[in-house]
């Protein structure tokens, strides 16, 4: 036992129950940072198809930590962390661009696409005084050089060179949900959404491990007859339990709503249509048996196939109460205008305006402002208590939120 | 056209963005669509998006159906805590052409936001319209509308139309 959990102590409900320094606690966040996304994780930073050419660059972040992200002439991937080796400027201001070396404006030193430092002016000195030591250390001074990896135009870093192969990483389970989404056709960039959330980083993973909200809080969903109670659903997850895909098939129109169910569902109007109701059309694309899956890979993305709305979503947190959200919508190069429209218009489900995200959003807020400004205590995660942790394929069940936190505990040297 | 016509053409404008401000901020969210003609445009969008030509809309609307959804969703089935929002629309311009009755204009908006819970009101939104309008015998109505906002992050949530 080590003084840091002593201090930390866990509910004698185990799993069952969360304590709120988990979500608000400065001193577990800064771990969190050290042990989690500067740790053996694959962390999102960017699509290739936003870098496509060599010389291409983009600003990112691993957790809250800035990165740059370049295409070289050699077609290889780079991440480096965007601080001059110098005097520590954030020195890549520009959110994208293209570029044969990148130079800090402070100084003027430059950095070649692998982030090699290739330049420091009057580095001799001038008439023979001043300048750098002969023997002083280019590459001890170059930015940081993180792990990159990439699978199906998408291109994760790790501060960990020595962090799994991607695929051993996500487990079996997750790879195919993966790979469901970014099968190897080309991908065509849409556009971006950010938006900050004022809650701890966690509980949007949480909110995409708890099938259970999804008939409750989006009345949207239910009103209108896209998911209802009783819709073929599963909550998957891989063994470490850090991973997870929320995953629905769209109900056909001869399901039955059980009366039960619609008892319980506040929302539910069989009569209410949309005007439009377009938006809510699937069209079968994918080699999956789901027609939405929200996929949550530990620890910074969520890969989102709401039907035919694809998107990113990367977190970057700041702070134990809040952190930004960087969506990246796209659809396949091959799209016709009709296909790209549609996904464009169904984009409305989803996004911090979106009929569904709005909500989530809002609902992370409420429990953060009732952490903050309440008595501190524990949350109860306690439905299924016939499954300790894991994947189900009941929907009124946290067992995956359970599962993400003996995950989390373990990496944070807070298991019992 | 005259400078008489583009006077009154921005005049015409300028009550007509008010007018829409009016219902957004204090009135009846589902006559907000009417603004619009059937098969309008009505697109807000981040600066970074706009500047790129990418065509992803953190709201994204092709049709007055698609307006009157919305508005019925946040009306009805939307969760959010309450909040007022208000528009202040400035720096208006028109363009002076005249085909087929339609003609560009544009303005710049801030929209506040005040949480009930929260002492006051913080800037939501910054930005400007890019707008097609046309006349009608019932007056100006949209044809499109882009809101495009310099914001680099949305404060959480963006619950009503801009
Ligand atoms: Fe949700």
């Amino acid at each position: 036992m080590t003084a840091f959990s002593n201090r930390y102590q866990w509910p004698d409900a185990g799993l069952f129950e969360i304590p709120d320094w988990v979500y608000t606690d400065p001193e577990i966040y800064d771990r969190e940072v050290e042990r989690i996304f500067h740790g053996p994780t694959w962390n999102y930073v960017a699509l290739e198809a936003e870098i496509p050419n060599p010389g291409d660059f983009q600003r990112s972040f691993v957790g809250p930590t800035p990165v740059v992200v370049t295409r070289d002439g050699e077609d290889e991937i780079n991440v480096f962390l965007n601080r001059c080796g110098h005097r520590a400027s954030e020195f890549c201001r520009e959110q994208r661009g293209n570029a044969k070396l990148l130079i800090c404006p402070y100084h003027q030193w430059s950095y070649d696409l692998k982030g090699n430092l290739v330049g420091v002016p009057f580095r001799r000195g001038l008439a023979g005084r001043g300048g750098l030591a002969r023997d002083f250390d280019m590459a001890a001074h170059s930015p940081r050089r993180l792990a990159v990896t990439r699978r199906g135009g998408v291109v994760f870093a790790s501060f960990d060179a020595d962090a799994p192969p991607l695929e051993s990483y996500l487990g079996p389970v997750m790879t195919a949900e993966f790979d469901a989404t970014f099968d190897g056709r080309p991908l065509e960039l849409h556009g971006y959404y950010r938006n900050t959330v004022p809650g701890n980083w966690k509980l949007y993973h949480e909110n995409l491990k708890d099938p259970y909200h999804a008939t409750l809080l989006h009345s949207f969903l239910v009103t209108f007859g896209l998911f209802v109670a009783g819709n073929r659903s599963a909550m998957l997850a891989d063994e470490s339990g850090l991973h997870g895909a929320i995953a629905s098939a769209k109900r056909a129109s001869t399901d039955h709503v059980s009366e039960e169910a619609k008892g319980e569902m506040r929302a539910f109007h069989e009569d209410f249509a949309l005007q439009a109701p377009e938006i809510m059309e699937f069209v079968d694309e994918f080699d999956s048996e789901w027609s939405v899956t929200m996929q949550t890979i530990w620890p910074n993305l969520i890969v989102q196939r709401e039907m035919n709305t694809l998107g990113i979503r990367q977190i970057v947190p700041r702070g134990p109460h809040e952190f930004a959200m960087h969506w990246t919508m796209f659809g396949y190069a091959g799209d016709d205008e009709a296909m790209r429209r549609h996904r464009l218009r169904q984009g409305n489900l989803m996004g911090p305006a979106g009929f569904l995200g709005m909500e989530d959003n809002e609902a992370i807020k409420f429990v953060q402002d009732g952490m903050k400004r309440s008595r501190p205590g524990h949350h109860a995660v306690a439905l299924e208590p016939e499954l300790e942790a894991g994947a189900t394929d009941c929907v009124i069940s946290e067992a995956a939120i359970r599962a993400m936190y003996r995950g989390w505990r373990e990496i944070m040297g807070l298991a019992s | 056209m005259s400078a008489a016509d583009a006077d009154r053409r921005l005049r015409a404008v300028e009550a007509f963005n008010t007018a829409y401000a009016r219902v957004l901020d204090d009135g009846d969210l589902t006559v907000w669509p009417n603004f619009f003609t059937e098969e309008a445009r009505y697109v807000v969008t981040a600066r970074e998006n706009w500047d790129r030509g990418l065509p992803a809309g953190l709201i994204y609307c092709e049709g007055r159906a698609m307006m009157a959804d919305r508005a019925f969703a946040i009306l009805n089935t939307a969760m959010y805590a309450p909040r007022y929002l208000r528009h202040f629309i400035t720096n208006t311009w028109v363009g002076t052409q005249a085909d087929g009755g339609a003609f560009e204009a544009g303005a710049n908006y801030l929209l506040t936001q005040v949480l009930v819970d929260e002492p006051n009101a913080r800037v939501h939104q910054v930005g400007r319209y890019i707008d097609v309008f046309v006349e009608s015998e019932a007056g100006l109505q949209l044809c499109s509308r882009h809101c495009v906002y310099d914001d680099a992050l949305i404060d959480n949530a963006l619950i009503l139309p801009v």
